[in-house]
């Protein structure tokens, strides 16, 4: 608090607070919000993740469903400098009887260069254009045993590094469209139900009851068990975004609703009913702008946990199905106590979903501080 | 002041209240079933001349807002007749209108706001707060709209250029003063004027008082000013109606009403005005008990319990609302016969022989 202290008068030194009368109140929550240095790294990071996510299969060398049993929980691969830039040794596979644990041993004799802009396995940049360009990619006759784990390999030998990319795909997209539509239901309904009241407004709090009345997790299982099986990937993605959507609008409708309630019997809205506003002016002109920075910090404290559910419905193995591939399917594989000891880069995912949803929370609090401005 | 400001007036009337009745429902169980009603205005007549204003008094709770809001139809009547002179459409009932009647109604209509921080949408700016109804209306819009604003705005005395800013930079009198703006848009006959500087400073109180009455002037304005300050009320009205428990007691010209109340109520909320006579301490006339709950009033006159005239007719029998002679209304079963006490004329009030001050201290106080 008293660094903030400190720092407002510098503020308010310059050019900045003469035109605050004239300026719109999204522009001064901009303003608020570029003051909280941590909300602007968390907004960062993420655009940083959602870039990579967007170019996800041009920056992974192989394709994330391709088993490979010669390599098998492949640790890492060390990067040596050869004759021709970056290179990596071969890997030779042997069976610890012992412990049965597969041991690998690099094979120092060759190295196989690393190549820039190569070409390799198809993939549909933005799920359009066709393309075979990855970033970077080993050049090794097919005999050789010499594949780039940069994040070691899963139980089937494929690349995890790949694997999160393409997970990043569904893992950072699902939660965030499952808020957005459970943000515009939400609105919505808490909308009319403010608004009109009522026998519509009763109809609307009951069954927000009846829906919350249900215990999460089972009924999050009960829905997702219903859910086909057989269907193909989008159509699953988008049932299990429904889901998210389902039973996340209830808690937003009743504040909405209870916004609306208290801007409803506002003099600004009295004044335009005297004036023979018609119901559409009063609720685009004055109910939803002064709802919505309230929306849009739900909105965006729910996103955290909306990824964190479409994981941990993945891990239950009711959410994205395998081969299809998300942070909670990769953390299925990180379950065991010895896989986690043998094989630490299988928590890699866990990282990066600890990063993503904290970065989430922080820009979350700048985005609520912000809203009110004049605070 | 009493003879300049009925000039502009005539006895034609724009606005008649009959039998005006609002009661809310109050819901309670489990069904929310209706147990019982808060009549908040319970069966109030009274009428508006073009170019007057009437002041409408009493305590907190008395109904005085909800009479306003009703009449614009901000609320819907549970009874009673609006009859309102629209200058197009000739007299209707506005507790009859439907929604789209009523829009046409409306830009003769106008209502200003006590609290002049939730009367202006935070969100807008004061070019879209005033240009507002003249949107609505679609009086007028483009470069239309924003001449008229500014000129509505120029009115009010805010500078046009102010257009471009948020209500959040302003203080509270030009926040009041950009809600007349608003009121004013559309060109309207009637304002209702709901406690609109009691929110305000004195000194900024007697500023927007003065634009009222000028705008009055300038643009025949009929104003039904409700408020609970009666040297308000005093200084704009010329009538006075007073409100008991959702029941017009008294109605009557400012002068009569202040000088000549006929009612015992009028009479202690007379009493209650702080007199500038620093000899006379008397203790106002002192009102036992409480406002009457509206959801649960007192049988026959509403006032009984309280009045100190009070005899046994007054529990049995609610004494109508009746003109005793000179437009003086008054509800109460002895009004001929009480000798009610008023307020004292200034002029009145014998001077003080200041005694003879020394050569001023020289170390006074530096603060004044």
């Amino acid at each position: 608090m008293a660094t903030t202290a400190s720092k407002l008068p510098k503020v308010a030194k310059g050019k900045k607070q003469e035109d605050v009368g004239q300026i719109p109140q999204w522009k001064l929550m901009v303003r608020r919000f570029s003051q909280s240095k941590l909300s602007v790294g968390a907004l960062f990071v993420l655009g940083v993740m959602y870039v990579i996510m967007i170019f996800s299969d041009f920056l992974a060398p192989y394709p994330h469903d391709v088993l490979d049993s010669n390599n098998a929980f492949a640790p890492p691969t060390q990067i040596v400098w050869g004759p021709e830039g970056p290179g990596i040794y071969g890997l030779k596979q042997e069976l610890d009887m012992e412990r049965f644990q597969w041991i690998y041993t690099p094979d120092p004799s060759v190295i196989y260069p690393i190549r820039f802009f190569v070409q390799g396995h198809e993939y549909y940049f933005l799920g359009l254009f066709p393309s075979r360009l990855h970033l970077f990619g080993v050049e090794a006759p097919p005999e050789a045993n010499a594949r780039v784990f940069l994040w070691g390999a899963d139980k089937e030998g494929r690349d995890l590094f790949s694997r999160v990319l393409k997970g990043s795909q569904i893992s950072l997209t699902l939660g965030f469209f499952g808020v957005f539509l459970f943000v515009v239901i939400g609105s919505i309904v808490g909308t009319a139900s403010g608004y009109f009241g009522g026998a519509l407004d009763n109809l609307i709090q009951r069954l927000i009851e009846l829906i919350r009345s249900f215990p999460d997790l089972p009924l999050y299982m009960a829905l997702a068990a219903a859910l086909p099986l057989n269907v193909p990937i989008t159509v699953r993605y988008f049932l299990i975004t429904v889901i998210i959507a389902l039973v996340g609008w209830t808690g937003l409708a009743r504040e909405v609703r209870g916004k609306v309630l208290a801007f409803r019997s506002a003099d600004y809205t009295a004044a335009a009913i005297a004036a023979g506003a018609s119901h559409w002016h009063i609720i685009t002109r004055h109910l939803m702008p002064n709802a919505m920075s309230h929306i849009v910090v739900v909105g965006m404290l729910s996103i955290p946990g909306a990824i964190g559910l479409e994981t941990a419905l993945s891990f239950l193995g009711l959410g994205i199905l395998p081969p299809a591939v998300s942070w909670g399917i990769l953390l299925r594989d990180a379950q065991s106590v010895q896989a986690v000891v043998t094989y630490p880069w299988l928590l890699i995912p866990v990282i990066l979903l600890i990063i993503t949803v904290m970065s989430f929370n922080l820009l979350g609090d700048g985005v609520r501080d912000a809203v009110d401005p004049y605070a | 002041m009493d003879t300049a400001k009925k000039n502009g007036r005539s006895d034609e009337i724009l606005l008649e209240v009959r039998g005006l009745k609002k009661h809310f429902p109050i819901h309670s169980g489990f069904l929310r079933r209706v147990t019982g009603y808060v009549k908040a205005v319970d069966g109030i007549d009274f009428y508006i001349k073009k170019g007057e204003t009437l002041g409408l008094v009493g305590e907190s709770g008395c109904g005085k807002s909800t009479t306003g809001r009703t009449i614009l139809r901000l609320l819907d009547p549970t009874a009673g007749e609006i009859i309102f002179d629209d200058p197009n459409i000739g007299k209707v009932d506005l507790a009859k209108l439907s929604r789209a009647q009523l829009k046409r109604v409306r830009p003769n209509m106008q209502i200003i706001f006590q609290d002049p921080f939730s009367s202006l949408n935070p969100r807008l700016t004061v070019g879209q707060i005033v240009g507002e109804p003249l949107e609505i209306q679609k009086a007028a819009s483009g470069q239309a709209l924003r001449d008229r604003v500014a000129e509505l705005l120029q009115e009010v005395g805010i500078r046009p250029e102010n257009m471009t800013r948020y209500p959040h930079a302003f203080s509270g009198g030009q926040r009041q003063r950009i809600g007349i703006a608003r009121a004013l848009a559309l060109n309207p006959k009637l304002i209702v004027c709901d406690e609109p500087v009691s929110a305000l400073d004195v000194s900024i109180q007697a500023q927007v008082l003065n634009l009222l009455e000028d705008l009055q002037e300038k643009y025949n304005l009929t104003y039904l000013f409700i408020a609970h300050d009666l040297s308000v009320v005093e200084h704009i009205s010329d009538r006075v109606a007073v409100m008991y428990v959702g029941y017009i007691v008294e109605m009557a010209s400012t002068e009569d009403l202040y000088y000549h109340p006929k009612h015992p109520y009028t009479e202690a909320l007379l009493a209650a005005i702080p007199k500038p006579d620093p000899r006379k301490r008397t203790r106002p006339i002192k009102l036992p008990g409480d406002v009457p709950n509206p959801a649960n009033p007192p049988s026959g006159c509403y006032f009984h319990p309280r009045c100190r005239y009070a005899e046994d007719i007054c529990k049995v029998e609610r004494p109508p609302l009746r003109d005793i002679g000179g437009e003086h209304w008054v509800a109460c079963h002895f009004a001929e016969r009480l000798q009610l006490q008023g307020v004292t004329r200034l002029n009145e009030i014998p001077l003080i022989e200041l005694p003879k001050r020394q050569a001023p201290v020289p170390a006074a106080s530096p603060a004044s």
